[in-house]
């Protein structure tokens, strides 16, 4: 096994200033337990006083080997690992993945399906929104916010239940479609929602907006320019908040966004606050969008017909001995795929999340590869802390919205 | 492959010699390792492709020549459009020129392919290990690198595999 080594300066040296090797500035780890680095993060701060000279993220504390499994699995059952990684965004997640599968092997979704996926993503980026907003209210002591987002989280997990069982690790949607029909249930308890949740972002936004001590702490705060953006590979929320109108969704639709409407918020102020404002606008988006999804949900099959990829209902086992046969293949052996790579991308809380799957011919992928968003955006804070304070840099971590399942896979 | 992408596939063809695979209309270049710098600094230049969207490497092992190939995917924002570069790099001593110059998103994925595949990089800023701790032998996302598994422990032979185990024992 590995030896551990004394962690010493001498590692660090072309990473500090020369300040720090007289003692002049101080070094100062931040995490791996710290509350505001949200997860497992391990920041090296050389500080002048209480200033950022230098910030040394030190990721990998969370590192699971997902893609190393997902190599020794057939392409279904790899899919369970992807809800591990950003574990705020399971259902996003899951399609990301199920997108570059069924774009691997040429596989066709049914139109309910594709409408289901829709309402479920959006959810799932409204929960995440709230927990971001949630954990950096907390971050910037309003304490009372991180309460109010959890109550109406919970409700969206609610619906996750009900629809999937599982509250975060769903594996809902599956490679052709999804696991199930919804319950009866399903179209209240998300009507339910979409009926009180508007008021409730209003009291967020009366509770948080125009507070001066938030102000204070935000604006102006950790500016981040549109180029330096562009060049750390920064997508989503993030790079809107500096004046980059790129969203997947709305640049290169998938699932028949084209179809529905919705605005893309765009800010050019580039700051904390403007992160900040950006992702409120979304929740808003979001829920229009999960309105108008629901509102038009066709009737018909959920998963695709094509036998060879995706498994037969349950009722037709005991009738059909070709259903029974494609069961058992499916789950035993589970289905080829060509011997090519693909890339697929969606758009992710928290920016591009591609999947490149590079299969061998056979049913285990040779290669799968999540570009995560929160990886770039994490890569790009050392330039956006230098010469603020220490407090500042709780502020920008937080507008960043990191998820370190998310960074170390 | 994207109308777009046609007269500029074309032009690293003639520039670069890259030859083109396509598949499900994805155009993927396959770049030599000696003009990959030039060539992404030529998309991002006059090609407006500002954005290195991801940069990893898949294994074709047991296969030793080419084993690697590395994966640039960039997205151009201003034209809405994607490319794909691949440098085939051998099996011993795997060495690329860094993009890090070009795109600073680079730097990371970079330590992340040298920690997770041994592929080294000239002219790296930082070269760390970014995700295993510091002398780790091997690299995990190499095929050849076991997958690593847990004993199962039964009431009969509990002690005696947690002997085995490698946890520390103080």
């Amino acid at each position: 096994m590995a030896q551990l080594e004394e962690v010493t300066i001498d590692q660090y040296r072309h990473l500090v200033s020369e300040r720090a090797l007289t003692g002049e500035t101080m070094l100062l780890n931040m995490g791996p337990q710290h509350p505001s680095t949200h997860g497992v993060l391990r920041l090296l701060l050389e500080l002048d006083g209480e200033i950022v000279v230098n910030c040394i993220p030190d990721i990998g504390y969370l590192h699971t080997g997902v893609e190393k499994n997902m190599e020794a699995k057939t392409y279904q059952k790899a899919e369970v690992m992807t809800d591990r990684l950003d574990y705020m965004n399971t259902m996003g997640n899951n399609l990301a993945y199920v997108m570059a599968v069924e774009k691997l092997v040429d596989l066709d979704v049914p139109p309910r399906a594709q409408a289901l996926r829709v309402i479920l993503v959006e959810l799932q980026r409204i929960a995440s929104h709230l927990v971001w907003l949630g954990t950096s209210g907390l971050d910037l002591a309003a304490m009372s916010m991180f309460l109010y987002c959890f109550r109406e989280r919970e409700q969206i997990l609610d619906i996750f239940e009900l629809v999937s069982g599982q509250r975060m690790m769903t594996t809902y949607l599956r490679p052709g479609g999804v696991w199930r029909d919804v319950p009866v249930e399903f179209e209240k308890a998300v009507r339910d929602f979409i009926k009180i949740f508007p008021k409730r972002i209003d009291e967020y936004e009366s509770l948080l907006t125009k507070n001066p001590l938030f102000i204070d702490r935000m604006v102006d705060i950790g500016y981040l320019s549109k180029e330096t953006a562009l060049s750390y590979g920064v997508t989503g929320p993030t790079l809107r908040a500096s004046g980059v109108d790129w969203d997947l969704r709305k640049k290169r639709p998938y699932l028949g966004y084209d179809q529905y409407e919705f605005e893309v918020p765009v800010l050019h102020e580039g700051d904390t606050y403007a992160r900040y404002l950006v992702r409120i606008e979304e929740l808003r988006q979001s829920l229009r969008i999960v309105e108008q999804a629901l509102n038009k949900l066709p009737m018909g099959p959920v998963r695709s017909e094509n036998r060879k990829f995706v498994p037969p209902p349950r009722s037709e086992i005991g009738v059909s001995m070709e259903a029974l046969i494609h069961h058992f293949k499916l789950w035993t052996e589970g289905f080829p795929a060509p011997d090519a790579s693909i890339y697929s991308a969606v758009e992710s809380p928290r920016g591009e999340l591609g999947v490149l799957i590079a299969g061998d011919g056979g049913p285990k992928p040779r290669r799968v590869h999540m570009r995560t968003p929160s990886f770039d955006n994490l890569a790009v804070v050392p330039e956006l802390v230098k010469g603020h304070l220490v407090a500042d840099l709780v502020a920008i971590l937080a507008s960043i919205d990191i998820v370190l399942g998310d960074i170390d896979r | 492959m994207e109308k777009a992408l046609e007269p500029i596939v074309k032009e690293l063809q003639e520039k670069f010699g890259v030859s083109v695979e396509e598949f499900r209309g994805e155009a993927q270049c396959l770049v030599k390792p000696e003009h990959i710098v030039e060539a992404l600094t030529t998309l991002r230049d006059t090609h407006q492709f500002e954005l290195l969207s991801a940069q990893t490497a898949v294994d074709y092992y047991p296969q030793t020549s080419p084993r690697f190939h590395v994966v640039y995917q960039l997205t151009s924002l201003a034209k809405n459009l994607s490319a794909q570069l691949r440098v085939p790099v051998n099996g011993d001593q795997p060495r690329v020129q860094s993009a890090a110059g070009v795109y600073k998103s680079a730097v990371w994925r970079e330590r992340e392919l040298l920690d997770m595949f041994g592929i080294e990089f000239e002219g790296h800023p930082d070269p760390r290990r970014i995700l295993m701790p510091e002398g780790t032998e091997g690299h995990p996302l190499r095929r050849d690198f076991p997958l690593g598994y847990e004993e199962p422990q039964f009431s009969f032979n509990y002690k005696e595999i947690d002997l085995r185990k490698p946890y520390a024992k103080e």
